[in-house]
């Protein structure tokens, strides 16, 4: 049952992006690109997905629990630190010169283009550099206390 | 640089679907629908529940062009103006930049600040300043 809806959840994300534009380099680009071949579009995209989670979020977690689950996993933190804004801060700059963020390239690998796959395959690695980076820093850390 | 046309009404719908997603994940599972985190969860997972679910949802969005194809005959528009080169960098920048960030669009954009969360309005707000940052210096002045 958890893995049919969460199938279908994906699917529903899935569709999203790929009618959205977000999947579509091209259409991202451009809608940073307001000194050149601007297109909105992309807030469209945004504020329809907040509009709809806003509301549906209110009234989910209203309640005491998930339907398939035993609670709601949910951040807790609300300090801003460095590695979140310096962090979002790199993702822009990778997200500026390639056009996609993860969000939209996983669904667009469906379409087979080898492009695609090449996106994420980098990305895999910025991740997996990531985490043996933090890795390494909490044993410092770790090491010196 | 390739124009682009603009579609208000798809992308409205588009982005209310992802909307939709989101909700229905949290109202099921419990859980934020980030791409960053249940990527990074399918390289980490706690045990194989966990593993399976993201697995699922995965499986899910691959499956969401071919659906496209399927209503409308035709694939979505992926048009990638950009080399191989600054795929393969872009790609492993974000992949750095997310880990370290806890999270990108989905996760930070949509469901972070649809809870008001001042580590994601933060997030968002750097990303989307440093994203048109880059767009502007490669297109406008290192003009590729």
């Amino acid at each position: 049952m958890r893995i049919l809806t969460s199938y279908l959840i994906g699917l529903i994300f899935g569709v999203g992006i790929s009618i959205s534009g977000m999947a579509n380099p091209a259409k991202v680009l451009n809608f940073f690109d307001v000194a050149g071949t601007w297109d909105p579009s992309l807030a469209f995209v945004m504020g329809g997905a907040l509009v709809v989670t806003f509301m549906g979020y209110r009234y989910i977690l209203k309640r005491p629990a998930p339907f398939l689950s035993p609670g709601f996993q949910l951040p807790t933190r609300r300090d801003l630190d460095l590695p979140l804004i310096g962090g979002s801060a790199v993702f822009g700059v990778g997200w500026g010169i390639a056009g996609f963020c993860p969000g939209g390239a996983l669904p667009a690998l469906g379409t087979g283009r080898t492009d695609v796959l090449v996106f994420v395959a980098a990305l895999l690695s910025g991740i997996i550099a990531a985490k043996l980076l933090q890795a390494a820093i909490t044993n410092r850390a770790q090491a010196q206390a | 640089m390739i124009e682009t046309v603009f579609t208000p009404f798809q992308s409205l719908g588009g982005g209310a679907l992802i909307g939709l997603a989101s909700v229905l994940l949290m109202a099921t599972l419990g859980r934020v629908m980030g791409a960053t985190g249940i990527l990074a969860g399918l390289l980490q997972p706690a045990n194989l529940s966990d593993w399976s679910w993201r697995a699922a949802v995965l499986g899910g969005m691959i499956s969401g062009p071919i659906a496209v194809l399927l209503i409308t005959g035709q694939l979505p528009a992926v048009q990638v103006p950009v080399s191989t080169t600054m795929l393969v960098v872009g790609g492993f920048i974000v992949g750095l930049g997310v880990t370290f960030g806890s999270g990108c669009t989905s996760g930070h954009g949509v469901c972070g600040m649809a809870r008001l969360s001042p580590r994601s309005i933060a997030a968002t707000l750097t990303f989307m300043l440093t994203t048109g940052m880059t767009v502007f210096v490669v297109r406008h002045i290192l003009g590729a």
